[in-house]
């Protein structure tokens, strides 16, 4: 499947990246490949095969409903680059 | 020959008859590390002050006869992408340059129960993406064998420093083969265990649902003691699966009898270098010699491994590293540099009389997501975010996730068919020894098939180990591939252990 570097402007807005003209140029022609290379599994039958999420079954994992002390606020913030001892600052949303 | 040079069970031995103090092989470690590793280059950091004084504790609490955990005194080296509270964590990655956890994964948290040493955090590929360690943000790390040479990847840092004798075990992740191929690089050994054995909390997620921890060493035993002591349930992983710990090293030297060992054709095909090729026939003859048979088998879908592999781990991967945003936690990008910068994009648009695309402009919070993501993440992160993105988005999601993750169903399903007939499949960890650094740099792809050997043990949840089986003319290790049945990790090191000790190790 041939992806243009327009394609590619739009997946990196979708991941929140921003590519540079440098880096547009070098990755679009390693994503085709590595595309390309993937589209192999069309070859492979898969009719009726149920798809394979996890290396294990998975089911529901309960604990008992008890209250228990979680992450501190303080341990949680005192990663983040700016804060306010409340809550993340991050950029306004609302009325920019 | 050094204590240094030697296993991790002869070392625990001499602590153990005190012939030497946990300070003292504390100390000749960091030693060892201070003239090695400025070329090496293993260690992303040391914690000699900390090491230094939990080996003074371990000490004084044999001396008063106190229960000591079964590696008590033990330098462990320590991938740097599982958390611990006392160490930064970075995953090689500007993104969490100076990143703190607030806690300790259970692997660590079991670590130090144990009274190990922690000695340092090992280099590796950016947040584990890479088969050679050339992807992390900081440092490059050497193969011991041959600076020249990469010693894979992504857990390339503790490979080499088990290596080199900078510690007698180390922790790794395997996402692909991850351990396994370092391991094999290196001429050491490694385990991937059964998915859900050892516990994934606070393991830094790449792709959820092949990620493993496992044990690096230099021989199968004491593999077989790291994965007792940091194996079994934890309830904060609910992927963790609900078993006790194993207990390998007990069973670890009794050979088996009647082994049944599986051949695939395929795995010595073309591609695979002549050398590995002899060296690894040569190793199943010497199974033969012990008594195994040895049986073809057929894996008809090993060859879609690669491409299914390179399907699902992207996708989790842009999942996953979606939490770093540069708000809670990690790099943030100058805010005020991209305020400023929109702003004056705006204006640009308006003076032109283009309100559409001025209206389409990103808010000042997606640009600044987006900038701090694009300076902190490297070439090789970002490319698998996008084609995950690509794989997942609206259109796509059948055609290349869903299709994926049907040939995983179909690989498992090979793997269950042939343990019908046989207890182990047998074959080579890598098609090609230690490559050059920056050899296969700006070929993603040429390094993605370097995992040809291994993911299918990470796409179905296999444990499999990479052990020494000789070395090719130029010196350069070689590495036998062993995979089992899920959980059948007690069978796997035995059988490790037998071609091993047919070699007189």
């Amino acid at each position: 499947m041939a992806i243009s570097r327009a394609d590619l402007e739009k997946v990196a807005l979708l991941a929140r990246l921003t590519l540079t003209d440098e880096e547009l140029a070098t990755m679009t022609p390693q994503v085709a490949a590595i595309l390309e290379y993937v589209d192999q599994l069309n070859a492979v039958n898969t009719d009726g095969v149920e798809p394979m999420a996890h290396a294990v079954e998975l089911r529901n994992v309960l604990r008992e409903d008890l209250r228990r002390t979680s992450l501190l606020r303080e341990s949680a913030l005192a990663s983040a680059p700016k804060h306010n001892h409340e809550g993340y600052l991050a950029p306004a949303v609302l009325g920019e | 020959m050094a204590l240094l040079d030697t296993s991790a069970r002869h070392q625990l031995h001499a602590l153990v008859r005190g012939d030497v103090t946990a300070l003292e092989l504390t100390q000749q470690h960091l030693a060892r590390i201070a003239e090695l590793d400025p070329t090496i280059g293993a260690f992303l950091s040391t914690s000699d002050e900390p090491a230094l004084a939990q080996a003074e504790a371990v000490d004084l609490e044999r001396a008063q006869g106190a229960p000591v955990g079964p590696l008590a005194g033990l330098p462990i080296a320590i991938k740097d992408n599982l958390c611990d509270s006392d160490q930064l964590t970075t995953c090689a990655s500007r993104m969490l340059e100076g990143f703190s956890p607030p806690y300790d994964s259970t692997v660590v948290a079991r670590l130090k129960a144990e009274s190990a040493v922690l000695i340092g955090r090992t280099n590796l590929d950016e947040f584990a993406m890479g088969g050679s360690t050339e992807n992390s943000a900081f440092q490059q790390t050497r193969n011991p064998r041959d600076p020249e040479r990469s010693p894979g990847g992504s857990s390339g840092g503790s490979a080499a420093c088990v290596a080199a004798g900078m510690a007698p075990l180390a922790i790794g992740s395997d996402t692909g083969g991850s351990i396994r191929q370092p391991a094999a690089l290196c001429g050491i050994v490694g385990l991937k265990p059964t998915y859900g054995r050892i516990s994934r909390y606070g393991l830094v997620a790449f792709a959820s649902s092949l990620d493993q921890v496992g044990p690096m060493g230099r021989t199968v035993e004491d593999v077989a003691l790291l994965l007792d002591a940091i194996s079994g349930h934890d309830p904060l992983d609910s992927t963790s699966l609900p078993l006790p710990p194993t207990a390998c090293h007990t069973t670890v030297n009794e050979p088996l009898a009647g082994l049944k060992i599986g051949l695939v054709p395929e795995h010595f095909a073309k591609g695979l270098d002549g050398e590995i090729d002899a060296a690894v026939r040569a190793a199943i003859d010497a199974y033969r010699s012990l008594g195994a048979k040895v049986i073809e088998v057929e894996l008809p879908h090993s060859r879609f491994a690669v491409a299914t592999y390179y399907v699902i781990a992207p996708c989790e991967a842009s999942s996953n590293l979606a939490r770093y945003d540069g708000i809670h936690y990690g790099y943030r990008a100058d805010e005020a540099a991209v305020a400023q910068e929109l702003a004056a994009e705006r204006k640009a648009l308006l003076a032109a009389g283009d309100t559409r695309a001025a209206d389409g402009l990103d808010s000042n919070l997606v640009r600044l997501y987006r900038r701090s993501r694009s300076e902190a993440f490297g070439p090789e992160v970002k490319r698998r975010i996008m084609i995950g993105t690509y794989a997942l988005s609206a259109g796509y999601y059948d055609a290349y996730y869903l299709k994926a993750l049907k040939v995983r169903r179909l690989i498992r399903q090979d793997y269950d068919a042939a343990f019908e007939k046989v207890d182990l499949i047998a074959g080579p960890c890598t098609p090609s020894p230690a490559f050059k650094l920056g050899e296969l740099a700006s070929d993603p792809l040429a390094m993605y098939l370097l995992d040809l050997y291994t993911v299918g043990a990470n796409l179905a949840g296999l444990p499999a180990i990479s052990l020494p089986c000789g070395e090719t003319a130029s010196g350069l290790p070689i590495g036998l591939h062993l995979t089992a049945p899920a959980l059948e990790e007690d069978r796997l090191l035995r059988a490790a252990r037998m071609y091993e000790l047919a070699r007189g190790e």
